[in-house]
């Protein structure tokens, strides 16, 4: 008897269900009808049509970002493809776990430049962890399975699957066959730390007079955050987060100073400067935290634990490297920590709080609401208060994104989702939607501009085809705030382009839509309106907040100074 | 300062395009690059020559390990080990005088001619790169270089050192 044979679209499906995937994001196209079909004849995976590719692969990037699983694409080839690079990228960049399936022109074309022929394995090339080329139809099951296996583990990262027609079509079969227990003998992510290495941090930790803990985006993914919050309460140390680590701690744990970097808080960089040993677990140093590496943190021992070696010592040198999973290296941590009868000297403590509650109070992250118009920190405090801390927040990318990250304590990990590293515009609302699908019964909010906004405005259409009934806040500036604000600073006042001068009226857009939309206009409106707009749950409300066009976001870091050289309101310096 | 490592790889379709589109996209030097299959034709051997400051070099060694496709990589420079080029040359060879001047620089250097033209000698030599640069500084001295391809250094350990799976 033979067995059963399957063609590649079956075996695409077949492979997916296998590895539990429930939602795919995608849009159909001529190279992968055959998928669509395939599909159409089962139930175990649900497809979510989008509007735009890139809509797909933030809303994918989305879903993984709250749950923690694999988020999945599937785009034709040539446009379709081509449409995904943005959201491929901004999920290489924060470390997600995603596969985009692309369809491609059958292998016979391959190369011919035949219709919609984009070579979309090269053009990924620099901004996945991997990618592969099918080639024969028995393959499909195994390579989705390790494009699943490579992008989940170890830096979590987009994987790529290039999938030709003629493989995917009746006229090709197959037997299916799938290992879902992946081993590669190239690829095999360290898990523990070295003994030797665990040793020295504890020990320059529990010698350190001046500790902080930077925790980034590595402690999110690792689920660590009870680990994190158990270390920083033992060491009884100063922490701060990175914007793609926010939620790591809880923004209301006491030993928590604040967002350190570009727009952290002065506290978070002055604790940093000032310090004699930093605990960076999950975090790369990157350029919107250090300001001028060569001035940064020079009197500082530096304690690095990174999944991935590439980070560690590549724009700072760490003088204590430990490689392994977080979720593990802390654990290790805590033991040898408990193993040296570790108790933090007391008054060596009360002294370095004592420094760090002085910085604190020269300026908590500070504005203040004067005049007729709303200031934007203003709209995210009453967003804060009306979801009691507990709503999703996903971001678009501008000033908005920075007020929320300040204003918006985030009690847990996942809780707060944005474009750290690449920082896309139109992300935040497919990302939204990717959360909302996940988890329908919590307030999920896209927190966004007139500038982000249309971006991917066209996925409001989506949000009505699956009832994704997610909360918009516009913080409306008629202008790229952001832009606006550099501008400002840094070009002598010239707008060049960043004034929005024939904005839609948001409210009928969205009504149009067949959503419900509202404006804010006054501020005594405020937290009326917005609780209105969080009572309705079983409809999309796009909320269009007229908010001062010229706030600008403080703290700042100064160009080219060290990490705590700050802007703290308009020409005042830290 | 130059380096020489040697990578081994899976032998699929696309990694050598990885390990090149790194370099570049890190804007990391590279002086030469080398590729083939092994005995095993699972995989393939890649040797690179390459520049850079010691953090540089740890960035290189680090990044290229982390290509899924990469299965070791090691820094022959680091330790004792045998280096080898090819140069095949094609110069000019029109008289008696230029011919036995040709062929006494070539037996020197320890070389030997592997073709000949009307007016052309073909020259095959190996060695370290130093030895093929001054090889070819000589000849030019001599008579006019036509053509010359050389193949990019490869390497290997001394002694019981291996680089294998």
């Amino acid at each position: 008897m033979t067995k059963k044979q399957f063609t590649g679209a079956q075996m695409v499906v077949k492979a997916l269900a296998a590895l539990d995937v429930k939602y795919i994001f995608g849009y159909p196209g001529g190279t992968v009808l055959d998928i669509y079909d395939a599909l159409f004849q089962q139930t175990d995976v649900e497809h979510i049509l989008v509007r735009h590719e890139q809509a797909a692969t933030h809303m994918a990037d989305g879903f993984a970002r709250a749950t923690g699983e694999v988020g999945v694409v599937l785009a034709t080839s040539g446009p379709g493809a081509t449409n995904c690079i943005t959201g491929i990228a901004t999920a290489y960049m924060d470390s997600i776990p995603m596969v985009v399936l692309s369809g491609q022109v059958p292998t016979t074309l391959i190369g011919d430049d035949a219709f919609q022929e984009t070579d979309i394995v090269g053009c990924s090339r620099p901004i996945v962890k991997h990618s592969f080329n099918c080639r024969v139809v028995e393959d499909i099951p195994n390579i989705i399975a390790k494009a699943f296996y490579i992008a989940s583990t170890g830096r979590p990262g987009p994987v790529v699957i290039e999938l030709p027609k003629d493989l995917l079509m009746p006229t090709s079969l197959g037997e299916f066959h799938i290992e879902t227990d992946v081993k590669m003998r190239s690829y095999n992510p360290s898990i523990k730390g070295h003994p030797k290495q665990i040793k020295k941090a504890v020990k320059a930790m529990t010698t350190a007079k001046k500790l902080i803990v930077y925790s980034g985006g590595g402690v999110i993914i690792a689920n660590a955050s009870g680990l994190l919050t158990k270390l920083v309460e033992k060491l009884d140390a100063p922490i701060t987060n990175t914007l793609m680590g926010l939620g790591g701690i809880s923004g209301t744990h006491k030993n928590y100073i604040g967002m350190l970097g570009m727009h952290g808080s002065v506290e978070a960089n002055k604790t940093m400067a000032n310090a004699d040993v930093i605990l960076a677990l999950g975090a790369r140093f990157d350029d919107r935290v250090t300001n001028n590496v060569k001035k940064f943190c020079p009197d500082a021992k530096i304690i690095h634990v990174d999944i991935d070696p590439t980070s560690i010592s590549k724009t700072i040198n760490a003088h204590i490297p430990v490689v392994g999973l977080l979720e593990v290296v802390l654990q290790q941590l805590l033991d040898e920590l408990a193993a040296t009868d570790f108790e933090p000297n007391k008054e060596e403590r009360a002294q370095w709080w004592q420094e760090i509650n002085h910085w604190r109070g020269l300026n908590r992250v500070g504005y203040v609401q004067e005049g007729e118009q709303i200031k934007p920190q203003r709209v995210i405090e009453a967003m804060y208060k009306i979801t009691q801390g507990e709503a999703y927040v996903c971001s678009d990318v501008g000033q908005h994104q920075m007020f929320a990250a300040q204003y918006y304590p985030f009690a847990k990990p996942r809780q707060w989702i944005n474009s750290g590293g690449l920082g896309t515009m139109g992300f935040g609302l497919p990302a939204a939607m990717g959360v909302k699908l996940a988890f329908p019964e919590s307030h999920v909010i896209c927190i966004t501009g007139d500038g982000s906004i249309q971006m991917n405005i066209q996925e409001l259409s989506t949000c009505l085809q699956y009832n994704l009934p997610v909360v918009i806040i516009s913080l409306n500036n008629r202008s790229l705030g952001m832009v606006r604000q550099w501008q400002d600073m840094v070009y002598g006042g010239r707008h060049s382009s960043s004034y929005m001068e024939s904005l839609p009226d948001f409210v009928k857009l969205a009504e149009s839509y067949g959503h419900v939309g509202m404006q804010i206009n006054h501020l005594d409106e405020l937290e009326d309106k917005l609780t209105e707009a969080f009572a309705i749950k079983n409809r999309l409300v796009f909320v269009d907040v007229l908010v001062d066009e010229n706030e600008h976001v403080y703290p700042m870091q100064i160009r080219l100074g060290a990490i705590d050289d700050m802007w703290i309101k308009k020409g005042v310096k830290a | 300062m130059r380096r020489i490592l040697a990578v081994l790889l899976e032998n699929e379709p696309g990694s050598l395009s990885r390990i090149v589109g790194l370099f570049s996209q890190r804007a990391f030097n590279i002086e030469s690059l080398t590729v083939a299959p092994t005995e095993d034709p699972s995989l393939s051997r890649i040797t690179i020559a390459t520049r850079g400051d010691d953090r540089v070099l740890e960035q290189i060694v680090k990044q290229v390990n982390k290509l899924i496709d990469v299965i070791k990589i090691t820094d022959l420079t680091e330790r004792s080990h045998v280096e080898r080029e090819l140069l095949l040359i094609k110069v000019l060879a029109m008289n008696d005088k230029s011919r036995t001047e040709v062929k006494r620089i070539t037996d020197i250097f320890r070389g030997s001619i592997i073709d000949i033209g009307k007016q052309v000698y073909t020259i095959q030599l190996t060695g370290d790169a130093e030895k093929l640069n001054a090889f070819v500084t000589t000849l030019a001295n001599e008579t006019e270089i036509i053509e010359s391809v050389r193949s990019g250094c490869v390497g290997i350990a001394r002694g019981e050192k291996a680089l294998r799976v």
